[in-house]
């Protein structure tokens, strides 16, 4: 078997009396989409922040690409190779969108220090940028101020500046959050293709994209992983359906 | 042409324009008052680089205007009493070099305070940039080799190769192109990787961390390039005065070089200038007619920031594209 890309190794976070992750143990395989779901207030954002780095650990590990990066800052991750998308946009709403892609590009590039050229005549950069924005089907929009665009529009943006990092590995936390039903099939359909670059940890609360995309699903409830498995072993634990998918069938 | 490109251009034009009217018409007080706008407009640019781009509030900003002041009072303080600093580096009255020091001294007084301030955001960025200013306020008054309390005054005013620096005009003129320059070289800033980076950590500091820039380091290179402009700008003040003081310290200065740029609109290129020119035509229009001329300043300051957020220029050349 190949090795994990990304692994979270006996994770444990509290805040007071409330065990926000419980022994989390997780891992995200080349070329896969591993999808986490579980009710609201299961310690899914807790996760994804002690995996971005915004969050330590209280104890346990988070290991990607072969190294330890339980230490490093969120910023350090990034330049790593890991790429996060977040559940709010969190995009410059002042800039342009070609500005926000071509900033995704900068930080992967380096070379941020250079105080003197024009920044959005940077032909590398803009390349880099422009395919972004096309491969998300933005490229009309290059030139609009950010703050104007719909909120659908700024769920693809994040999932491009995301793109321009060129990460090893994707951090997505509920991408197709108000996408609607459109938005969010196209959204399904690229993220498919997208595994084969560089694999995907996905949280969703969209149950047709998680069933449709994810090659394992792992469920978090009260801050504990339940079950990972596929999408038919997930639908059929007696757990799951009791914890979680439960409440969608009485609803 | 961008409409603001045009203003630009048009602003410091105005300022120059005035500058050399007052010339023709025999009026060097005028051509004082003008070369006193350029310098505060340089302080504003210097302070804009870090409230506009870097979204840093600092109200510590007069710390680096005096430092550089005092540059270069020591320098030609050491200079006009024959007395070298502590007995060995001779002052000087020549500007490009005390222009070199007071660059290098605010520069590193920047570094060392925005090192500390800049861990810190919000209001206690703020507060703790003013706790700063006003630290090194009170240690001038309390320094009495260069004049305590009561500053020092410096007989001639500097040299610069080649210019008598005695005519106002010249005097105006030197302060004027370096206004120039360092407002295109800031212009460059802004457009740049740097400035990309910069201004996105003001947006979001989230967003530039999760692209791997890290906000701390690249606000303290804007605070220091901030710093060593308004220090430079503090240089150039005390040369036109003649004279150094713990005022130029204290926190009114912050306040004022802040005024300005909030009179000629935040992150506006020609802001600073717009504003310390009308601060200026203000200050000698409602001085004449009232004693108390700080309360229709603050009057006015109040439409601005209710009425015209992006200041004189914003009204001119509505809400600015951060685009090229």
């Amino acid at each position: 078997m190949t090795e994990a890309l990304l692994q979270t190794c006996a994770i444990c976070k509290s805040f007071g009396a409330l065990e926000a992750s419980k022994d989390v143990s997780l891992d995200l395989f080349p070329g896969e989409i591993h999808a986490l779901i579980g009710p609201n207030g299961a310690g899914k954002s807790t996760l994804i922040a002690q995996i971005s780095g915004a969050l330590r650990p209280d104890s346990g590990q988070v290991i990607f690409d072969g190294q330890d990066v339980t230490p490093l800052t969120t910023t350090q991750r990034a330049r790593a190779g890991l790429g996060r998308t977040f559940q709010i946009s969190a995009l410059a709403m002042e800039f342009t969108v070609l500005q926000n892609v071509v900033l995704g590009a900068l930080g992967q590039r380096g070379k941020v220090y250079r105080f003197f050229g024009n920044v959005m005549r940077d032909k590398a950069l803009l390349e880099r940028a422009e395919d972004a924005l096309e491969q998300v089907g933005l490229a009309e929009f290059r030139n609009f101020v950010t703050a104007e665009l719909s909120h659908g529009q700024r769920r693809q943006l994040e999932v491009a500046v995301a793109l321009t990092l060129q990460p090893k590995a994707f951090l997505m936390d509920e991408p197709m959050a108000g996408l609607g039903a459109e938005g969010s099939h196209r959204l399904t359909g690229f993220l498919d293709g997208l595994r084969h670059r560089a694999p995907i940890l996905l949280v969703e609360h969209d149950m047709d994209a998680v069933f449709a995309l994810a090659d394992r699903i792992s469920v978090l409830v009260y801050g504990e992983i339940i079950a990972t498995g596929t999408a038919d072993e997930i639908k059929s634990d007696p757990r799951v359906r009791e914890a979680y998918l439960g409440e969608e069938d009485a609803a | 042409m961008r409409r603001e490109t045009i203003l630009n251009l048009a602003i410091p034009g105005i300022l120059l324009a005035t500058a050399l009217i007052a010339y023709a018409m025999d009026e060097p007080y005028i051509i004082t008052l003008a070369t006193k706008a350029a310098i505060l407009a340089l302080a504003g640019v210097g302070l804009n680089i870090a409230l506009g781009l870097g979204g840093l509030v600092s109200l510590g900003h007069a710390a680096f205007f005096g430092v550089g002041g005092y540059a270069m009072g020591i320098l030609a303080f050491h200079a006009q009493n024959y007395m070298p600093i502590w007995g060995v580096i001779e002052g000087t009255k020549s500007m490009p070099i005390i222009w070199l020091v007071a660059l290098i001294a605010s520069a590193l007084t920047a570094l060392v305070i925005g090192a500390m301030s800049l861990r810190t955001t919000g209001v206690y960025f703020i507060m703790i940039t003013l706790a700063f200013g006003q630290m090194l306020f009170y240690f001038a008054i309390s320094w009495p080799t260069y004049g305590g309390e009561d500053g020092m005054s410096i007989y001639l005013r500097n040299g610069f190769p080649g210019v008598n620096t005695l005519v106002p005009l010249n005097f105006f003129l030197i302060c004027f192109v370096i206004l120039a320059v360092v407002m295109v070289l800031t212009d460059r800033l802004g457009k740049s990787a740097f400035g990309l980076a910069l201004q996105a950590t003001r947006q979001n500091a989230a967003r530039a961390e999760a692209v791997g820039l890290a906000p701390y380091r690249l606000r303290l290179v804007a605070f220091t390039i901030s710093g060593a402009v308004t220090g430079l700008a503090g240089a150039l003040f005390a040369d036109l005065n003649r004279f150094v003081s713990p005022s130029m310290l204290s926190w009114h200065m912050s306040g004022e070089i802040m005024i300005l740029i909030i009179l000629g609109g935040i992150a506006r290129l020609s802001g600073p200038v717009a504003g310390a020119m009308l601060f200026i035509a203000l200050e000698y229009v409602l001085e004449d007619l009232s004693h108390y001329w700080h309360v229709y300043l603050g009057a006015i300051l109040l439409g601005v920031v209710l009425f015209a957020r992006g200041g004189v220029i914003g009204l001119i050349a509505g809400r600015e594209v951060a685009h090229d």
